[in-house]
């Protein structure tokens, strides 16, 4: 199915490229909402931007691939991040990513079969002061204990 | 020696601090940008900016002001000023707190910033994970064009500024300052090459200043205290090394956080009087002392600068915990200050997962532009992993140095000495231990990183 950003996102779209001198810097700004109303970044949604801000579709493929927080598959409907590097692993991380692990029955880069949470984990989120941590969508959640985790994900799972 | 400040940070846990009210109540909000646009030249500003000794807060310490110099105007591009919010080396926390408890110090430095630089328009490169850092970003800059501070006329004054957030989608290495600037452009967040440095080519090809977000965040309290009098609150003033600073501490410590204080706290002062001391009052074992890129130091490592020159001399015999958090004085012991937020790390910590959690890291987020540094990164992990599993010959932990020398020098931007400095710190202070996974005296399984068990 082709897509199309809605007209409201669109509007945003156009407020979006006069903070620049060239289409092109809107590019990831563009895929942010694009991925925000689709979910993830198919091959229609590249056709799109490419054509909207008059990019080939091979540069636009290019920004795709390079940015990890660009979707390439479809994802759960909740994304739940589990920091796992230095600073947060000195603090419990990796406890924290298994206890993720068991509840979910899953492991990091699959999604559950209810298709409502994807794990993942994450490369430092600027957070370590306030360490262990885990990202769900665009909270934040810090300080963490095990029975926060456990609080965390009842939510997601009702 | 410890002089804690508020400069920055007064408005933090306040009720609404990061909204205009209290930033105009409580530390004078924007009288400095007022008073500097409408009674100095941007060439005086450049002038007494230099004055202040701020060096980046970004990790490589280069002086604010110099950098500021090199911005010349060109007959028909315009100027921009990019503000480096990506905040993703490993250990490093500050920036986002400035976003999120003090917008509008980032806001006000920013129109000062442009005003000695000519820069009409400053972006805000924020990494996209910080949603609310972004969200209050934004609305400091509404609430500042809304009184007429930010848009065509600042404080009457007709000099055009407006600031921008941008946000990237989740790569460490854009926050390479040029590569930033690829990302900001629209393109893959590749580095480029430096010459030409971004004063020169910078944003859409244009003379372009990049600087950590708390570099300019700085700029006002600066020039609020004048910018002489803020160098010399720092302990380390002599050594071009001024103000106040935030100084971040993670890892075992019973109270990690961000503390601003005048320059010149020692890693004991961080660790012990700001940090709380040690989880479970366990001994110190060693810090990491400014984000992943800096060579690890050990607890019960002495300075050894028997030259009188050298500006470590003063502490010459003394633990390194006793010396004062600065560029040069980090430097000279080997390591570097980098973003100035300490990892620490309790006795019991062991070092080989310490260093394969790492090397992970780095092989995740090198571009892959270089080969040194792609496959380097990708090799320095495997032989991490076969410690672990304790299948790494001694011939291969040795290989790990030519690894690591390989990717030095050899590389297009400083990513591949940030992967190579760190590993070749870890073989150094921890050869002991390496060389007991290789002869099976320790193993992965018993390999802990946590000083007390999450609750
Ligand atoms: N804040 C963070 O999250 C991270 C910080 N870092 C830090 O980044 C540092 C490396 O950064 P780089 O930008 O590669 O360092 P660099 O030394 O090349 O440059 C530092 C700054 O000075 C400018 N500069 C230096 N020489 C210049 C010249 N001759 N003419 C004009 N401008 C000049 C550069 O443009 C840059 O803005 C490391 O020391 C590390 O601590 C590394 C990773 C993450
Ligand atoms: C791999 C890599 C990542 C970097 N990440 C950041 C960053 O997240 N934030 C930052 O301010 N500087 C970062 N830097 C340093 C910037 O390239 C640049 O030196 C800095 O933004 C300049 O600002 P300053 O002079 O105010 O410190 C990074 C450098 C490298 C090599
Ligand atoms: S050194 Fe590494 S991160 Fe930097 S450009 Fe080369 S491959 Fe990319
Ligand atoms: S290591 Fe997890 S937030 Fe920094």
């Amino acid at each position: 199915m082709p897509f199309a950003l809605s007209p409201e996102r669109d509007r945003e779209l156009d407020e979006i490229l006069k903070r620049y001198p060239t289409k092109m810097a809107a590019c990831i700004p563009a895929l942010h909402l694009c991925q925000d109303q689709n979910g993830w970044i198919s091959e229609e949604v590249i056709a799109w931007v490419s054509n909207r801000l008059d990019l080939p579709p091979a540069h636009v493929k290019g920004v795709v691939t390079f940015y990890t927080l660009f979707n390439q598959h479809p994802v759960g409907k909740h994304q739940l991040w589990v920091c796992r590097t230095l600073p947060c692993a000195l603090r419990g991380a990796g406890e924290v990513l298994e206890h993720c692990e068991k509840r979910l029955g899953i492991k990091p880069g699959e999604t559950t079969a209810d298709g409502k949470i994807t794990l993942r984990t994450a490369e430092c989120l600027a957070s370590c002061g306030t360490a262990p941590m885990i990202q769900v969508d665009k909270e934040y959640y810090e300080n963490l204990t095990l029975e926060q985790v456990d609080r965390i994900l009842d939510k997601l799972q009702s | 020696m410890l002089k804690r400040t508020n400069y920055l940070t007064k408005v933090y846990g306040l009720p609404n601090g990061w909204q205009l009210p209290a930033y105009e109540r409580e530390v004078r909000g924007y009288e400095t940008a007022r008073r500097v646009l409408t009674t100095m030249t941007p060439e005086q500003v450049v002038t007494e900016a230099k004055k202040a000794n701020i060096r980046g807060r970004g990790g490589a310490g280069f002086p604010m002001g110099v950098k500021w110099s090199f911005m010349k105007p060109h007959p028909t591009k315009p100027a921009y000023l990019v503000l480096n919010a990506d905040e993703g080396e490993p250990g490093t926390h500050k920036d986002r707190t400035i976003m999120e408890l003090n917008p509008h110090a980032v806001v006000e430095g920013c129109i000062i910033a442009c005003y000695a630089i000519g820069a009409h328009v400053a972006y805000i490169y924020v990494r996209d994970e910080l949603h609310l850092s972004k969200e209050r970003l934004w609305s400091a800059i509404k609430e500042a064009k809304a009184k007429g501070y930010l848009g065509p006329r600042p404080f009457g004054k007709e000099y055009a500024v407006d600031v921008v957030v941008h946000t990237g989608a989740g790569a460490y290495i854009c926050g390479e300052e040029t590569s930033l600037l690829n990302s900001l452009e629209g393109r893959r967040g590749e580095p480029r090459l430096k010459p030409p440095f971004p004063a020169q080519a910078g944003a859409f090809g244009c003379p372009t200043t990049v600087n950590n977000l708390e570099t300019i965040a700085a700029v006002p309290s600066a020039f609020m205290v004048g910018c002489e009098e803020f160098s010399k609150l720092s302990a380390i003033h002599h050594l071009n090394d001024g103000g106040v600073r935030l100084f971040g501490v993670n890892g075992h410590v019973k109270n990690p956080g961000v503390f601003e204080c005048a320059v010149g706290v020692t890693l004991r002062e961080l660790i012990y009087d700001l940090g709380g001391g040690i989880q479970g009052d366990k001994p110190l074992f060693a810090v990491i002392p400014g984000g992943s890129s800096t060579p690890v130091l050990r607890a019960e490592e002495v300075v050894n600068a028997p030259d009188e020159k050298s500006p470590l001399h003063p502490w010459h015999g003394k633990s390194v915990l006793d010396v004062p958090l600065g560029v040069d004085t980090f430097r000279g012991l080997g390591t570097m200050l980098g973003t100035c937020c300490a990892t620490v790390m309790a006795e019991g910590t062991d070092p080989i997962a310490a260093f394969h959690n790492l090397m992970q890291f780095y092989r995740h987020e090198s571009c892959g532009q270089c080969t040194p540094c792609r496959e380097g990164s990708g090799w320095l992990f495997r032989i991490a992993e076969k410690l672990l599993e304790g299948t790494c010959s001694m011939e291969e932990l040795n290989e790990l140095h030519d690894i690591a020398n390989n990717i030095m020098g050899n590389t297009i931007c400083a990513f591949g000495e940030g992967t190579a400095m760190p590993a070749l710190g870890f073989l150094k202070k921890f050869r002991k231990e390496f060389e007991a996974y290789v002869r099976g005296e320790r193993s992965g399984k018993h390999a802990r990183l946590t000083a007390v068990p999450l609750s």
